[in-house]
């Protein structure tokens, strides 16, 4: 089958899909996009995380046939992605944002990407073949810069559901990082430095505003 | 531009930025974190295939047939392959023992072993041909432990044993025995006012490294084939490969890959010479990549163990013998067992004084999956059931656990029970003291003040399951000593290249080392080490591959001190090199180029007073210096087959943790609180990554303290929970906050005075963990995991 969708601001088109096959091996094989990791391919890790319509999803659950028509962001595009959002205004602190972890698909929530907003997001050429061109997100920069990075399989994942998570509740106590991560397996840091640089990421970003 | 040579600029503490002792930041960061690093799964190729694998459904079978017709006429299907297709008369690998099929043959002897491989145009298409091989198994009976596996009239798993362990072993399921004998145990038994014993169990971990197994093997025109694959020793898959193939070494280049964690588990085979085979045969390049279903499949796993120890002591709290069995289950193949013999018998004491001891290790042949190598490797298990007795032995003397492990600390000069003096910093009773010093985390944490309970500090989090009812707290300690490098005589070298030249008017050196780089951050250090030596700031570390010479494995937290030390070791020619080009070049101009102590730094000559000579930009020229040299640590001895005794092992790690727990005794769910770290590095090469590392270690052993374990059926011995969805490793909600205290007490012979560190934290976590569920409890729990049946008594 022939399938349709946006990939970081870009529409494609996949081709000879065949039906049992998941989001994440259209990314990863057809579509040259191979940053979401394959750890399990049961939805018990998360290193496959990307965002479907604004909301992470574990790529690996998701038909490939599910996704016509609608909008993925990829750790690829996560820097273009926080760029934007960055440009149009990020989500400021707000009374009911954050804890509840909900989050209205119909893109009436008060915080986070809505449908619309995602789908008018187009993004800026980067070199993807050096991994030069586009700056870094902060929270890809904290991650760096807390040692958060050791063999990197799980960091994508951890990545786009951050970045997710910041966006929802910027200021997140170490309880709601905890629990808005809990669904991304690391099997090298024991997770303290994953912690710092959701709050170094967090800090940087009240400093901006 | 010529240096005049007189001296223009006394620069002061001119040290290279970058060099070793900073958190310099991972090489390899930026495009981890773009999604643009290159993993061993996202290799692609061109009109490539895809490998996939057909494993036994059963333990121990015969193979009466294997008919692959059905699967050959599948449409997208290029290759099928069994036994009989291997090219040449090596039709088996191992690390060790070459006691490994590539494919079965005969019969098979575990669950999941490779019986067929396939090649198709797309990875379901391989799927589905793989299931229409007919194999027709006749069952035989298994052996799972070791009265099945030496009762009498057993099934033999290898009935034609060829080994160097064969002759000394009393019998073939047992792959190797170690025992130790120093003193005289039964003696100093009698000088014992308390005498306690034990019997431990530990069950089968795993790595669960979240990269799956994968690889992608490209044929050559010359007839040989590169294969870019994610392992942890280059030059030891080679050596295993390459007459499998038929072909020379030379001509299987190998390139690592990314590489998604190891801890152990790549240091066999998986894929590698699967990969090769077909695309050999097909004349295409095939890509296999596991799931993580098969992936369980796919590596051998930490040795089960069951432990018997007998420990005196005298009223005043003094060790005075040690006795101990320690039966490791080494699955059906040898893979890197009696290494992890030798490692469970030689630390069996742990670091204690005791001279009067009794000790015998051995690992065992069953039909269970293979076990090997895996962080800690057999000083893990020994250190669970030694730290127990610890504890009973306190609690027997009315003494303080704390305070009676440090009476019987060892320090620097203490003999481990194989002879071998420790000349180096032990400084066990300094780490406990440490973690036992640290303020406690606050009681009841989950009561903020005047608000409902939050959950989420609570055992069962979320699941909502008590507000602090029933919830009572533990603490618990432990220490462990761990052996670095590899031991009982092995020629555990390292291999290092490196040139230095001028690239755009800058020194530049480049790294070239075949070190497999896991995510334990070598390739950072090597850049320290070379900015440190060189004294240059712009430093590029080549891709791993077999073009350099053998750096050896990445594992027994060996390799900053082997591979490290031979980067150290080149550089420091290269340096000789340069000096020499600088002499004849400038020597004339400053009678400090006669002295032996100048340095590089910041792109310079200096004297050690810190007098710049010359620019190394003018010294180098247009010319490049470029070494490749090996390099070795201080030999060691195999360990006495009768006696144990022998200096086996090269140097040591210490680490201990505090463990604080809070368990929900109504439900038996475990919430761990604090696991607090004290461990001896003896040089923090790169303080960020020692930290990484030890809270990653520690991780792991609280794994196994509280949820992680392969569970075999003993009846099938089949394997009956390869998924992460029923192997649990934990989720950043179950992993406390991890404190570390680092000390740096340097050896004086490595390099920098470094140790290795990757295991240490792996030993003592796990003891610390089970400690503070007893002390909250009241219960014994003599057995890793623990679950909640075993805290409820359901």
């Amino acid at each position: 089958m022939r399938v349709n969708f946006t990939v970081n601001g870009r529409p494609q088109e996949a081709d000879d899909v065949w039906e049992g096959e998941s989001l994440l091996y259209v990314l990863r094989e057809r579509m040259g996009l191979p940053g979401s990791k394959n750890a399990c391919e049961q939805g018990e890790c998360g290193s496959c995380t990307v965002r479907l319509d604004g909301l992470p999803v574990c790529a690996c659950l998701v038909a490939a046939g599910q996704v016509e028509g609608r909008d993925v962001v990829t750790v690829e595009g996560l820097a273009d992605f926080a760029k934007q959002r960055a440009e149009h205004g990020g989500c400021g602190p707000s009374g009911s944002a954050g804890t509840d972890g909900t989050s209205d698909p119909t893109g009436s929530a008060t915080c986070g990407t809505s449908l619309q907003g995602a789908q008018r997001w187009q993004a800026k050429g980067t070199d993807s073949q050096t991994g030069e061109g586009g700056d870094l997100s902060p929270i890809q920069q904290a991650f760096i810069d807390a040692g958060a990075v050791q063999c990197g399989f799980c960091t994508p994942g951890l990545l786009v559901t951050a970045d997710e998570m910041l966006e929802r509740n910027p200021s997140p106590s170490d309880a709601d990082i905890r629990e808005a991560l809990s669904g991304n397996l690391c099997r090298c840091t024991g997770y303290e430095k994953i912690l710092d640089a959701v709050r170094l990421a967090a800090a940087r970003q009240s400093e901006e505003v | 531009m010529a240096t005049t040579g007189t001296p223009t600029d006394i620069t002061q503490g001119s040290r290279t930025r970058g060099g070793i002792g900073e958190s310099t930041l991972r090489p390899d960061g930026t495009l981890k974190v773009t999604g643009e690093f290159a993993y061993s799964s996202d290799m692609w190729h061109e009109d490539m295939l895809w490998g996939h694998t057909l494993r036994s459904t059963v333990a121990h079978a015969e193979i009466r047939s294997i008919d692959t017709a059905e699967a050959l006429a599948t449409p997208g299907v290029y290759a099928v392959l069994t036994y009989d297709d291997l090219p040449t008369d090596v039709k088996r690998y191992g690390l060790e023992f070459q006691d490994t099929p590539v494919l079965a043959h005969g019969k098979v002897r575990h669950h999941g072993e490779p019986v067929a491989i396939v090649a198709a145009d797309h990875p379901e298409t391989a799927r589905r041909a793989a299931a229409k091989i007919r194999i027709d198994y006749a069952d035989l009976p298994v052996v799972t432990d070791e009265a099945s596996a030496t009762a009498e009239g057993a099934p033999l798993v290898h009935e034609h044993r060829d080994d160097h362990h064969a002759d000394h072993v009393s019998h073939p399921n047992i792959v190797h025995r170690q025992p130790i004998v120093r003193g005289d145990a039964a003696g100093a038994a009698e000088r014992a006012d308390v005498i306690v014993s034990g019997e431990y169990v530990f069950g089968m971990q795993d790595q669960a490294f979240l990269g799956p197994e994968s690889g992608l093997a490209v044929p050559g025109e010359d007839g040989g084939v590169d294969l870019y694959v994610a392992t942890q020793w280059l030059h030891s898959d080679l050596r295993q490969i390459a007459p499998v193939l038929g072909l020379p070494e030379d001509k299987v280049r190998m390139t690592l890959s990314g590489v998604g964690g190891a801890f152990g588990g790549r240091e066999d085979l998986s894929m590698q010479i699967h990969a090769c085979l077909l695309a050999l045969r097909t004349g295409k390049p095939v890509k296999i990549v596991y799931n993580r279903f098969e992936s369980f499949f796919g590596h051998v796993h930490r040795h089960p163990a069951k432990l018997w120890y007998e420990h005196g002591a005298t009223r005043d709290g003094k060790l005075t013998h040690m006795k101990c069995r320690i039966v490791l289950d080494g699955g059906a193949y040898a893979s890197a067992s009696p290494a992890v013999v030798g490692n469970a018998s030689s630390l069996s004491v742990g670091p204690y004084v005791v001279e009067d001891v009794d000790i015998e290790a051995l690992a065992l042949y069953t039909n269970n999956p293979p076990c090997g190598a895996m962080r800690g490797f057999g000083a893990v298990q020994a250190c669970f059931a030694y730290e127990a007795q610890m504890d009973k032995l306190a609690a027997e003397l009315g003494m303080d656990p704390v305070e009676f492990r440090r009476l019987n600390a060892m320090e620097q000069g203490t003999l481990l029970p194989t002879g071998q003096r420790v000349d180096s910093p032990a400084p066990v009773a300094e780490l406990l003291r440490r973690v036992k010093a640290r303020p406690m985390p606050p009681e009841r944490q989950w009561l903020a003040a005047g608000e409902a309970a939050d959950v989420r500090a609570l055992p069962g989090g979320l699941s909502n399951t008590t507000h602090g009812e029933g919830v009572v707290r533990g603490v618990g300690y432990a220490v462990g000593i761990k052996n670095v490098g590899f031991s009982e005589g092995f020629d555990d070298y390292s291999t290092a290249r490196v040139r230095m030249e001028v690239i755009n008017g800058e020194p530049v050196a480049t790294v070239h080392t075949a070190m497999a780089e896991v995510g334990q951050g070598g390739v950072t250090v090597h850049a320290q080490i070379a900015r440190t030596e060189l004294g240059v700031a712009q430093v590029t570390i080549q891709p791993a591959d077999t073009r350099v010479g053998s750096a050896g494995s990445t594992s027994a937290s060996r390799q900053t001190y082997v591979t490290g030390g031979a980067v150290k070791n080149t550089c420091e020619h290269v340096r000789e090199k340069v000096l020499e080009m600088g002499r004849v070049k400038f020597g004339t101009y400053h009678p400090a180029w006669a002295t032996a102590e100048l340095l590089l730094e910041s792109g310079k000559v200096v004297t050690d007073g810190g007098e710049v000579l010359a620019d190394l930009v003018d010294v180098l020229e247009g010319e490049s210096v470029d070494l490749e040299l090996e390099w070795r640590h201080r030999p060691t001895q195999a360990f006495d087959l009768r006696t144990g005794q022998g200096n086996g092992h090269v140097q040591y790690s210490f680490a201990a943790h505090r463990a604080v727990v809070e368990v929900d005794t109504e439900l038996g769910l475990v919430k761990v609180v604090e696991l607090a770290v004290a461990q001896d590095v003896g040089k923090a090469l790169n303080p960020l990554s020692v930290l990484g590392q030890i809270q990653g270690g520690t991780t792991q052993g609280l794994g196994v303290a509280v949820m992680e374990e392969i569970l075999v059926d003993p009846k099938t011995a089949k394997v009956r929970n390869p998924s992460f969805t029923d192997y649990l490793i934990p989720t950043i909600l179950d992993t406390p906050t991890i404190p570390v205290d680092v000390l740096e007490l340097a050896d004086e012979h490595a390099p920098y005075g470094l140790r290795g560190i990757g295991e240490a934290p792996t030993l003592s976590s796990t003891p610390a963990v089970l400690a503070a569920i007893r002390n909250a409890t009241g219960l014994e729990l003599n057995r890793t995991p623990v679950r909640p049946e075993h805290l409820t008594g359901t």
